[in-house]
């Protein structure tokens, strides 16, 4: 039963098919829901325990503590490795996944990500507290 | 007539990783055949005693960038047998699929590298096209393409949807209608055919002598398969064949792959009807008791075994890792033997090798003194030092930069 040109037929008909690639980066095809792309900080929501320092198999991450219960992340995006341990040892979920996948940069500095912390609520003037007269 | 001494790499076109052979020709014909291992040593176990456990899954699953999961699920069942732990069924089944899913992008990656070395390239591409089915449910499942990072210790990280049964269920039958259409191909072109029956034979009595594991065995009929003879995850409970051939040549290890990917998509529909509810992982302590396992796992290329030693803290006192390319590597200078030149790419190709994931840094023989030593990290670090002097290379100036930039 052995005959050449076996997959004449296929190559043929693959002429008239569409191409299976995209055209990037015209036409992306986005990346599936649970993507592992670059890693976000919500600073509202970090106590400053450092677990995520502690169990970053790349040393990514850095949390500095900026003030009373404020802290701010590094996240040096060319170390990273975007496993998502870090978003999995987070108890207080103040660390996120994001689909983003094009992170790309020609200065090496420009792959540390700063997170700043958010200030907290300015406390009202004492003004306001006083019943007006 | 007159020899000669070719060295193919460390770089090399035909090459896809830095790797070193030396042939020796008579003519066309090879009369001889050394391979020189070490050109990509990473010191990946040595990493991972200064790791932690947790951080060490995700080092171990770089060991290879093709079979990962078979890295990070032999070194995870290695902890989990000291630490003692339960791992839940489910955990089990999920680790199962991702390995089957995994096998199959790995055969099919194979099948298209193979017909690119025989100069059939229209297969290379046809068999990308379609792996890219089973690349893309592994994005969805995982999170990515490769590295899928769905170990952990005591369990898995992601749990399988329903939605995602049915997208697995749906690409599993395609794949396997694509399969059906390359068995049928390599079994009746006669390009295929012709170009690889009787190329890189490999008797049965050698490939048990030499050691060999996976497909290039089992093509040779040893019949050999971890999933069987040593049931572990959840292989003990489902119901497959160890495919064996005994053809002895390259062609026999295309078909062995083939009619694997065919073992493959039965497993995985058992594996997606039998799934059972519950838990998907265990809480696993930060520090692991003292203790040593040893793990084996059938990655896509053959066994893998995992040894690893704790001594109880959070991190491993010795870590050694067992490719199956190292098995299978002493295997290519019997199969060369008395063949030709041209032979050579889709001959070392057919061991489907990873030398990356094999190369290790052992011990050092001085043949004038007959010793062997074995280098310690310092003497490694102060040897490199030495030698880039010699050549008229000082890094000490850089060094004190790079310093005085840290601190």
């Amino acid at each position: 039963m052995i005959r050449p040109g076996k997959m004449l037929k296929e190559v043929l008909e693959t002429i008239f098919k569409k191409p299976a690639t995209v055209n990037y980066p015209h036409d992306k095809s986005g990346m599936p829901d649970h993507f592992r792309g670059a890693i976000k900080f919500i600073p509202q929501n970090c106590i400053g325990c450092k677990l995520c320092v502690k169990d970053c198999p790349a040393n990514a991450i850095t949390i500095n503590k900026v003030g009373d219960k404020q802290f701010e992340c590094i996240i040096d995006m060319g170390k990273c490795i975007y496993c998502g341990q870090c978003v999995d040892s987070c108890m207080k979920k103040a660390l996120e996944i994001t689909k983003e996948f094009e992170l790309a940069q020609l200065d090496r500095e420009k792959l540390k990500v700063t997170f700043h912390a958010v200030p907290a609520p300015a406390t009202p003037p004492k003004d306001d507290l006083k019943p007006k007269a | 007539m007159h020899k000669v001494i070719i060295p193919i790499g460390p770089q090399h076109p035909a090459l896809k990783e830095p790797e070193s052979f030396r042939i020796q020709l008579s003519g066309e014909r090879i009369t001889g055949f050394s391979v020189k291992l070490g050109y990509n040593h990473r010191g990946i176990e040595k990493a991972c005693e200064e790791r932690t456990y947790l951080q060490d899954v995700y080092l171990t699953e770089r060991i290879c960038g093709i079979c990962s999961h078979a890295h990070s699920t032999a070194f995870t069942q290695a902890v989990e047998e000291i630490a003692a732990l339960a791992v839940p069924k489910r955990a089990l089944y999920i680790r199962t699929l991702i390995g089957e899913l995994e096998r199959i992008h790995s055969h099919l990656l194979w099948l298209g590298v193979a017909g690119h070395e025989i100069g059939f390239d229209t297969l290379l591409m046809y068999t990308w096209r379609d792996r890219e089915v089973v690349m893309d449910i592994l994005a969805t499942t995982t999170g990515n393409r490769v590295n899928y990072g769905i170990n952990t210790i005591g369990g898995v990280r992601r749990d399988i949807s329903l939605a995602q049964v049915k997208d697995i269920l749906k690409a599993v039958d395609i794949l396997e209608e694509r399969t059906k259409y390359y068995i049928d191909i390599s079994t009746k072109e006669t390009t295929m055919i012709k170009r690889l029956s009787g190329v890189g034979v490999l008797s049965h009595k050698d490939a048990v002598r030499l050691g060999a594991v996976g497909p290039t065995g089992r093509a040779s009929g040893v019949d050999r398969d971890v999933r069987r003879d040593d049931p572990y995850a959840a292989y003990g409970e489902l119901d497959f064949n160890v495919i064996t051939d005994d053809h002895c040549d390259v062609y026999g290890r295309a078909v062995v792959r083939l009619k694997e990917l065919m073992e493959s998509y039965r497993l995985i529909r058992q594996i997606l009807k039998n799934m059972p509810e519950g838990p998907i992982a265990v809480k696993a302590p930060r520090k692991i008791p003292a203790g040593e396992a040893v793990s084996r796992y059938e990655a896509p290329r053959g066994e893998d075994v995992h040894y690893v030693k704790s001594n109880g803290t959070d991190k491993p006192e010795r870590v050694k890792v067992r490719a199956p390319t190292l098995a299978n590597v002493q295997t290519v200078a019997k199969m060369l033997e008395d063949g030709q030149l041209a032979d050579l790419p889709i001959v070392i190709a057919a061991i489907d090798p990873c030398f990356s994931c094999t190369d290790r840094l052992i011990s050092i023989k001085d043949t004038k003194s007959k010793k062997t030593n074995i280098l310690m990290w310092d003497d490694l670090h102060s040897y490199s030092v030495k030698w880039y002097r010699d050549k008229g290379i000082d890094f000490t100036k850089l060094n004190r930069k790079l310093q005085g930039k840290m601190s």
